[in-house]
């Protein structure tokens, strides 16, 4: 007994069964970024299949079936497996080593939450091969379209959604248990860097609106199987119920996916602009304002629904005001910016261009809010270029950020500086050739998912493909940093960066795999 | 240098070339003002929210330019150390919020006119369907002839499958075009038969959703005579990239000499129910509803998409009892994206269609069904 437990703490098992049994929390992280990387990489590929049809005008490739159900797996692919694992990946790695914790407080449960992931994208994926094809109603998946009028492959869908929804919600209450729990001597709240702060919010957001998706599907399933009319009109049902009540999951759901994205940009600016973050206080309080402010803004999606007026301005009014912290989190890393001594390595570079390209996305996100305009935006391609802006070199711009930010920390080496400057910049251009013109297309009346279009739209949708080409193909610059770097490379100091401030940089390169089984000395710990 | 400027203008001219042929229509890059006091205003609300964010966006990323530009390591600089400011973090939470006021308020204009919808003239029933649009004019007294047709992309199939070059109206033209007047407010009454679809006019700022057990209200006023074309904006299935919306706003006389001779097809229609068809007018005629109605699920040959769309082509349904047959085209098939077309097609259509697909795609019961027939199993269905 005593034997194997001193065996524990020389480090991970061999083989396969490591990582199947693990509860150690780097290597749940690690599993936790590379399922996301494989489905970024599927989700991309579903991507490309459109942009490839939408390249000229005529249908060329594919069916316009099969086209839905790239635009449904794609964004069902990129929301659930890509941005939301890559971020419970990242507190998997690092909420224990910024607050000073050994692991996280319930690892068991972290191995499971994740291990259930792989088998509900394998069953949604399935679907695919099946005669009845995959899902093909968008990944909103209105009622009845995603229900009475269904491909019978919806089932497999609803199951898939539960067992994701399971999933974040286990790793929300992880992540809540152990930033409540599990902090070092000296670790006080308003201590804590932000990522763990907007981790935080965003678990609880999390927990809130889960549910509510589950709950969402289970009524989609009866609907289906048991006889009810929840969305049946015929039956009595309500068509408009569905989308009140999936928006009051997918509201928050948008900030679950960008909440941790400002933690993240809050620690890289910082360190290499060489100096303090600017307002950490306001950080937090426009944090939770905007977590607050997300569950009563739903509406905002359902405009054109035909609501009364002043269901309209409410939601109008209240929309608006999210602009007001979001902008003081911009201002504030301007602010940072203003007067420091900045260096710009690929973390930098990622970090400024998602202010640049994410604040674009909150531009356009304010106009939509509008909502005698957003009549004329609702269901175009300005609101496929919106919520891109905020996703892509939004989130996932954020989420690059930070594995050249920690990936010598995780792997003991220097990635290859000139790679992750190249893998930058063709991302940088291509995802703005690629997103920029779809404003225009959505201003000039083209809707979203059609899988053919008319002639005047041709000329801006073969310069959008060219730009997703390119954006795609530039993605497998990362996959040859990151194997590059695990390989070898550098060997990386504690440090890494000159200004980097925060207890993981106190580790040693590559962190050891356990850390802080004693708590680290408070002295260490400073406001951020 | 002679040669490298030849080249040049060379290259230049190829671009202009591919560029003018590819495509005639301009690179049109904002919204259209349209025709309306509504889309006017909403043009005017999208173009100030705008030029708000452009100047908070000069301010903001000009100040960073500028960080980027003079605070770097490389030209020396060394990093200051205040990293708060009480008295900056008020103004710049109250800056937006006076901002956002000033858009608010003509936004909360704009949208009580558009929500209006008081003491229209001309009241339309515009009912969605996978994937079509049917027009209804509802009638001052119930003694008139009533006008209510379908409206259909009429772009041949051959278009889409690049097997003919495209029209400039490409995806963007119907048979039946809604007609409506000019200078006259005219209420829709937006629903669907089927799943949920938007009806949209870019050049009115009209969309709304058609949603079925709903039904939303919009209006105008269109100003000038003119096509107008718009699209279904909500996904509502496999042809949702195929249901236009095309709008001919007229002259009031136009629009009364229009409608009157509505009234009089609606009544010859009515009358035709009760004429003898032929094999071969059936067969033309059938093809073209297929052609329009059922071609999308079914398929051109009338294989299908199994399992959800089942093939014709060989289908003990299609083989098998005529009258069976014909009240599955009437009433549709529950629970599938069969709908029914009892009300969706006339006796006429009906009749011909079902004689197409009992004598195409290799099927060869040599039926012919007459239009009184249908029609007699339509007041059954009721
Ligand atoms: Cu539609």
């Amino acid at each position: 007994m005593s034997a194997s437990h001193d065996d524990h703490h020389h480090g991970p098992a061999k083989g396969l069964t490591r990582w199947l049994y693990t509860t150690n929390h780097k290597d749940i992280g690690s599993l936790y970024l590379w399922f996301s990387f494989a489905m970024f990489l599927l989700g991309g590929t579903f991507a490309m299949v459109i942009r490839a049809e939408l390249f000229q005008p005529g249908l060329q490739l594919v069916e316009p079936n099969f086209f839905n159900q790239m635009t449904t797996m794609h964004g069902l692919v990129m929301v659930f497996g890509a941005v939301m694992p890559a971020f419970v990946g990242l507190a998997n790695w690092l909420i224990p080593m910024m607050i000073g914790a050994p692991d996280m407080a319930l690892p068991r449960m972290n191995n499971w939450s994740f291990w259930i992931l792989p088998f509900a994208f394998a069953m949604l994926s399935s679907t695919l091969f099946m005669d009845a094809g995959a899902p093909n109603f968008g990944w909103t998946f209105y009622a009845p379209l995603s229900t009475t009028y269904a491909p019978s492959t919806v089932t497999f869908f609803i199951f898939a959604i539960h067992i994701m929804g399971a999933s974040s919600i286990m790793g929300s209450i992880n992540i809540i248990a152990t930033v409540l729990n599990m902090r070092a001597p000296g670790m006080t709240l308003m201590k804590m860097p932000l990522f763990v702060w907007t981790w935080l919010i965003t678990a609880y957001l999390l927990i809130a609106v889960m549910p509510v998706l589950a709950g969402v599907v289970t009524m989609m399933l009866f609907d289906i199987h048991f006889g009810t009319s929840f969305f049946n009109a015929a039956g009595g049902g309500d068509p408009v119920l569905f989308q009140h009540v999936f928006w009051f999951f997918g509201h928050p759901e948008v900030y679950i996916m960008i909440l941790p994205a400002f933690g993240i940009v809050s620690a890289i600016i910082p360190t290499f602009a060489r100096k303090r973050l600017f307002g950490y206080d306001s950080m937090v309080y426009a944090t939770a304002s905007i977590a607050f402010l997300s569950f009563i803004v739903w509406a905002h999606h359902m405009f054109t629904v035909g609501m009364p007026i002043a269901g309209e301005l409410f939601f109008m009014y209240a929309t608006m005001l999210i602009a007001v912290p979001t902008g003081v989190k911009v201002f504030n890393w301007v602010a940072t910016m203003f007067r420091g001594s900045m260096t710009f390595e690929t973390p930098m570079l990622f970090a400024i261009a998602f202010v640049v390209l994410f604040t674009m996305g909150g531009f356009t996100g304010l106009m939509l809010a509008i909502t005698p305009a957003d009549f004329q935006y609702h269901d175009t391609y300005f609101v496929v270029a919106h919520f891109h802006y905020v996703l892509v070199p939004g989130a996932i711009f954020s989420i690059m950020a930070a594995t050249y930010y920690w990936l010598p920390k995780w792997t003991g080496h220097m990635y290859d500086e000139r790679l992750g400057k190249l893998h930058f910049w063709l991302s940088f251009i291509g995802v703005n050739v690629l997103f920029f013109p779809q404003h225009f297309l959505g201003l000039a009346g083209m809707p979203r998912r059609i899988p053919d279009y008319a002639l005047q739209f041709a000329d801006f949708n073969w310069i959008s493909s060219i730009g997703g080409f390119l954006f795609g193909a530039s993605q497998l610059i990362l996959l040859v940093v990151v194997i590059k770097c695990v390989k070898g490379g550098k060997k990386a100091t504690p440090q890494v960066w000159e200004g980097a401030q925060g207890l993981e940089w106190t580790l040693d390169s590559p962190a050891p795999y356990h850390t802080f089984a004693t708590p680290p000395d408070p002295k260490l710990i400073h406001a951020q | 240098m002679l040669p490298k400027a030849k080249l040049w203008l060379s290259l230049i001219g190829a671009a202009t070339i591919l560029f003018s042929t590819q495509i005639q229509a301009a690179w049109e890059l904002n919204m259209p003002r349209g025709v309306t006091q509504i889309s006017r205003d909403t043009y005017d609300l999208h173009m100030q929210i705008l030029w708000w964010c452009v100047a908070i966006g000069v301010v903001v990323f000009g100040a960073m330019l500028w960080s980027i530009i003079n605070h770097r390591k490389s030209k020396g600089a060394v990093a200051a150390t205040f990293h708060e400011s009480t008295k900056v973090e008020i103004i710049w939470t109250i800056i937006p919020f006076v901002i956002l006021i000033l858009m608010a308020i003509p936004a909360t204009r704009v949208l009580t006119e558009a929500y209006d919808s008081s003491e229209s003239e001309i009241d339309i029933q515009v009912t969605g369907y996978q994937w079509r649009w049917e027009y209804r004019y509802l009638r001052k007294d119930s003694d008139e002839e009533e006008v209510s047709f379908y409206s259909i992309l009429s772009t041949p199939r051959d278009q889409i499958n690049n097997q003919l070059p495209k029209d400039e109206t490409y995806l963007l033209d119907v048979d039946n075009p809604l007609v409506i007047p000019i200078n006259t407010k005219v209420r829709f009454l937006v629903t669907s038969n089927d799943v949920i679809h938007a009806w949209w006019v870019p050049d009115f700022a009209v969309k709304r959703d058609a949603i079925p057990g709903f039904i939303n209200e919009i209006w105008t006023i269109v100003e000038e005579p003119g096509i107008y074309r718009g699209q279904c904006a909500e996904l509502c299935g496999i042809e949702h990239g195929f249901m236009p919306v095309v709008v001919h706003a007229v002259e009031q006389e136009e629009y009364d000499a229009w409608y009157a001779a509505k009234q009089d097809e609606a009544r010859v229609a009515r009358e035709m129910a009760n004429n003898v068809v032929t094999m071969s007018e059936s067969l033309e005629a059938g093809e073209q509803v297929y052609n329009t109605t059922c071609i999308g699920c079914h398929q051109p040959n009338g294989t299908g998409l199994p399992p959800a769309f089942p093939a014709l082509a060989g289908s003990s349904v299609v083989n098998g009892d005529l009258e069976a047959n014909i009240n599955l085209l009437i009433n549709g098939v529950p629970g599938t994206a069969m709908a029914a077309f009892g009300r969706q097609l006339t006796p006429v259509q009906l009749a011909a269609v079902v004689t197409y697909i009992r004598n195409s795609f290799g099927n060869a019961t040599g039926d012919l069904v007459q239009p009184a027939a249908v029609n007699t199993l339509i007041q059954a269905a009721q």
